[in-house]
């Protein structure tokens, strides 16, 4: 399949470009309609406690103002906890804004302001008095990982620890080498660029047309469904642009309740979009403890790997993630012990954030091998070659493929690996201090059950469609690669339509899955619409395709050609008209299926990365800079190195971000995060960012997909951060165990 | 007067150059630039990440200097001229800059983009970037959360040498 491909495979600008760069690509708030009405969220002020008196008559009197809601005037919806589930959510009872008086976190929505016009509703909103009953509330992590617990319930598809082998804590005791560290990750917010926001076109009887900032239009239709009884027929989810996601956009937050919840009460079209300051009051990635212990032989060879983490979740859902299972199986030992345990906080869910789980664990992980090279005085990467997984220990199944060696070596050689110099502090160039640190990188790869249609017109145009997202990702793109590719078109006479819930079923976008699956979803539909057109063409009178088997034509150029003879062949539109239609339409799903689902897990498929890293540091002043990045990826076929390339850069500079800048900070004494906004929550700028190197390792995987694609979403991130924090070790000889890596713990070391 | 008594109730008229054309329009004193592009004339090409000033999407040309649209209000614009993403391209031809960011990938989900697109372009006009260094510096009022930042300074790299400004760096 796929072979002799003109597009897939070859670097193609994005299809949705010209949108993008000229402003017409349309976002969540930037739908309207005659109607439209402006809301605004009056957040508490308090993280713990109770609504003792909440007053709005002076909101309410500013001209424009439509109503206010809060809890005491809330219009019925489900009562039952489980309605607000969604379908990533973990285990517990979703947050339900405005229904009753009782404050989980600071920042909780406690009242809406709908108005005529934007301004008015900001203003009313600072109108709203609130009082409170206060509790005592825990927002610190350091305190409360001593009432850790091990989720009883566990999330959907996430894989609790493995069972332990052998006895790690013997094993660790009797090691010769030994090194033992807490790494600690900060909270973190995803920060997209485009804030939070639902614009909800009020349709009239009933009917709701809602876009909404998601990365899955299907799953924001059923929660909107459930919770507000209503047919899934009234409520369509259209998001065709999605300024940003890294899983903030997963689960329905609740502007998206808030502003279904006014419109269906006024009956108007409503549109909410949170504040920068707002979007520090949902999802974010738990702050996360890790405790490493690494025993080895005297040559590095590992004898006992125990891994534990505390990760931080609300009070009302323990959100899970893996983070500790990466360390049973990216290194073989016979001894290992990996638990994971969650502890409670006040504040709203933490949620998945770009690799959700991996870089936290990986830090620690990959940090603690670095430690260890230290330790034993092997090189960093022949300490990892050492230590080579062949096959995924914690499942106890062979890899799907694996080509992370050929990461190390092509990473190693292109950055100039060879050319270190082990000792820290060695390699400097006036005042500044350089480093070279490596680590290596993982994620799993998945296919999820994806549908998706192909109808191609008489005209020759072919038009898919398929209910997933395009967050950034380049899934406009490299979908109209595949199907250009099947059919035998040019990219222009495809167009691809995503990101409405009316369209054929997809999960949400995330956890890298959805080039292997809706990609596939659209190879097999072209498929079908294949066999069709060829049977119509061999149909026709005089068809010279009329005793040709399927295998013997190949699709190329608008044509039905015969291969051995490319005088034979049928136009694609007079194929088309032969069936009597002005179109053949063919809609396939792809997925592992039910049977595969149910056999016993014959293999494990994982992405794989090695990223090296040089940071330069002032030597008096503490400033650091990476000033350049080699990430090396496997991660099964490329679709298009253009695009692909760019979302490996995105995951680097996330994996900076979260080395050295990105923190939230919360006030315990008000349980409130206080840097929440751009200019104290940092995220990398261009001058942070330098040079970025990728590279894709060939990787052959006919296991993953039938496309051979692994996903590419998340592995840029998952080593960075180590290999940066190892890079500074190297550059000072201070070992950082918590991120981010800012001035002052440089200097402090 | 209580501000309530001004917000939604008042406006004031104000005479500009939208994108090449005059334009006469009755405003809220509290409306920022960036709302009255956005919610009252429908131009949604130029995005707000923050509404303070700290990220950059919101970013128009104002008499040819790039400004943080959300930091001005509606009512000081009477008598500027203001192009925004939408105005760029003329006659259905893509500014040079525009077609850059496409062939070098310089955006992912393409929000911060129109306004890295109209700051690139006041930099080119600005005449002081001179090296990548000096382009990463300049454009670092923008953000751009899905990290296109190479590609953003390659797409800058190219126009500024198209243009005889800049000699393109050897890879860097
Ligand atoms: S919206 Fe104006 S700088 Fe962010
Ligand atoms: S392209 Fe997404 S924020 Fe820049």
């Amino acid at each position: 399949m796929l072979k002799n491909d003109t597009h897939v495979g070859s670097p193609r600008s994005r299809v949705d470009g010209p949108a993008k760069v000229t402003g017409q690509a349309t976002y969540a708030a930037e739908f309207t309609a005659p109607d439209l009405a402006h809301a605004y969220v009056v957040g508490s002020g308090i993280a713990r406690g109770t609504i003792t008196a909440i007053d709005a008559t002076e909101a309410e009197a500013v001209p424009g103002v439509i109503k206010v809601f809060t809890h005491e005037n809330r219009p019925g919806t489900a009562w039952f906890s489980y309605k607000y589930q969604d379908m990533v959510g973990p285990p517990g009872d979703p947050f339900r804004p405005l229904a009753s008086d009782e404050i989980q976190f600071s920042d909780q929505p406690v009242a809406l302001v709908v108005a005529e016009s934007f301004d008015v509703a900001r203003h009313a909103a600072s109108l709203v008095r609130v009082c409170y009953e206060q509790q005592p509330h825990e927002t610190d992590l350091s305190r409360a990982r001593h009432d850790s617990y091990e989720p009883p319930r566990k999330r959907t598809g996430i894989a609790p620890p493995p069972k332990p082998r052998g006895d790690a804590v013997k094993a660790f005791g009797e090691a010769p080498v030994r090194v033992s560290a807490e790494y600690t990750i900060a909270t973190e917010h995803h920060n997209p660029m485009e804030p939070h926001a639902t614009t909800v076109i009020w349709d009239g009887g009933g009917k709701i047309t809602v876009h909404d900032k998601t990365q899955g239009v299907q799953n924001s239709q059923a929660y909107v469904a459930s919770v507000f009884g209503l047919s899934s027929d009234d409520v369509r989810v259209v998001s065709p642009y999605v300024g940003g996601g890294f899983g903030s956009g997963l689960r329905p937050q609740h502007q998206l309740f808030l502003a279904v919840m006014a419109s269906l009460a006024l009956e108007r079209s409503v549109r909410l979009e949170l504040t920068r300051q707002q979007m520090f009051s949902h999802v974010h990635r738990p702050e996360t403890i890790n405790v490493l212990s690494l025993g080895a032989d005297r040559d590095g060879k590992l004898r006992s790997i125990q891994h534990q983490a505390v990760a931080a979740t609300s009070r009302f859902e323990d959100h899970q993630e893996v983070v500790v299972n990466w360390s049973g199986l990216l290194y073989p030992a016979e001894n290992v012990d990996l638990r994971y345990e969650l502890a409670k906080l006040d504040t709203y869910s933490p949620g998945d954030m770009r690799a959700p789980g991996a870089p936290l664990g990986v830090f620690a992980l990959e940090s603690a091998m670095d430690e260890l090279a230290i330790a034993t005085g092997v090189d960093p990467v022949e300490l990892r070659l050492r230590n080579y997984a062949e096959r995924d220990e914690n499942d106890d199944v062979p890899f799907s493929s694996k080509e992370l060696r050929a990461c190390y070596r092509q990473g190693a050689e292109q950055f100039g690996w060879s050319r270190r110099n082990p000792k820290p502090g060695s390699m400097r160039e006036g005042r500044e201090l350089i480093g070279w640190g490596m680590a290596s990188g993982v994620w799993e790869a998945n296919m999820m059950k994806t549908s998706a249609r192909a109808v191609l017109g008489a005209d020759g145009r072919l038009a898919i469609s398929c209910a997933t997202s395009d967050i950034g990702t380049g899934t406009y793109t490299i979908l109209t690669q595949i199907a250009a590719d099947a059919l035998g078109l040019a990219m222009e006479d495809v167009t691809v339509e995503l990101g409405d819930s009316s369209l054929p079923t997809s999960p949400v976008q995330g956890g890298s899955w959805t080039a292997a699956s809706a990609g596939s979803a659209v190879m097999a539909a072209c498929q079908t619409l294949r066999e069709t057109l060829f049977k119509q063409a061999a149909k026709i009178d005089g068809s010279p395709l009329a005793d040709a088997a399927i295998d013997d034509v190949a699709f190329s150029d608008g044509r039905i050609v015969l291969r051995t003879d490319a005088a034979r062949s049928v136009l694609l539109a007079d194929a088309v008209g032969a069936g009597g239609h002005d179109k053949v339409e063919a809609e396939e799903a792809a997925g592992p299926g039910l049977i595969g689902m149910m056999l016993p897990k014959s293999h494990a498929s994982y992405t794989h990365a090695a990223v090296f890293v040089e940071v330069r540091i002032d030597e008096d002043l503490g400033v650091m800079r990476v000033t350049r990045v080699v990430n090396a990826v496997a991660a099964g076929r490329i679709l298009n190195p253009k695009t692909a390339r760019s979302q490996i850069i995105g995951g680097v500079v996330w994996g900076i971000g979260m080395a050295m800048h990105e923190e939230t900070l919360t006030d315990h004494r008000l349980g409130r995060m206080m840097n929440h906004s751009l200019s104290e929550y940092h995220v990398p700028a261009n001058a942070d960012i330098q040079d970025i190197e990728v590279i894709f390792v060939e990787e052959h995987d006919d296991k993953t997909s039938p496309i051979g694609v692994k996903g590419l979403g998340e592995i840029g991130i998952v080593g960075t951060a180590a290999a940066i924090a190892n890079a500074v070790h190297h550059a000072t000889g201070k070992r950082i165990r918590s991120l981010p890596i800012t001035i002052d713990k440089i200097l402090a070391g | 007067m209580p501000v309530h008594a001004i917000v939604g109730t008042q406006t004031v008229p104000i005479d500009i150059t939208l994108n090449g054309e005059s334009r006469s329009l009755d405003v809220s004193p509290a409306t920022t630039l960036l709302d009255l592009l956005r919610h009252d004339l429908a131009l949604t090409g130029t995005k707000k990440g923050c509404d303070h000033g700290q990220c950059g999407a919101c970013t128009v040309l104002i008499d040819g200097h790039r400004i943080n649209s959300c930091l001005q209000l509606a009512v000081m614009q009477d008598g500027k001229e203001i192009t925004t993403i939408e105005g760029l391209a003329r006659d259905g031809a893509l500014h040079p800059l525009q077609s850059a960011f496409i062939e070098r990938d310089a955006f992912q989900c393409g929000y911060c983009t129109p306004g890295q697109i109209c700051s690139g372009v006041a930099l080119i006009e600005e005449g002081h970037a001179k090296s990548r260094e000096e382009i990463r510096e300049h454009m670092s009022g923008n953000i751009c959360r899905c990290g296109a930042y190479p590609n953003i300074v390659d797409a800058i790299e190219d126009v500024l040498v198209q243009r005889g400004q800049f000699m393109k760096e050897a890879a860097e």
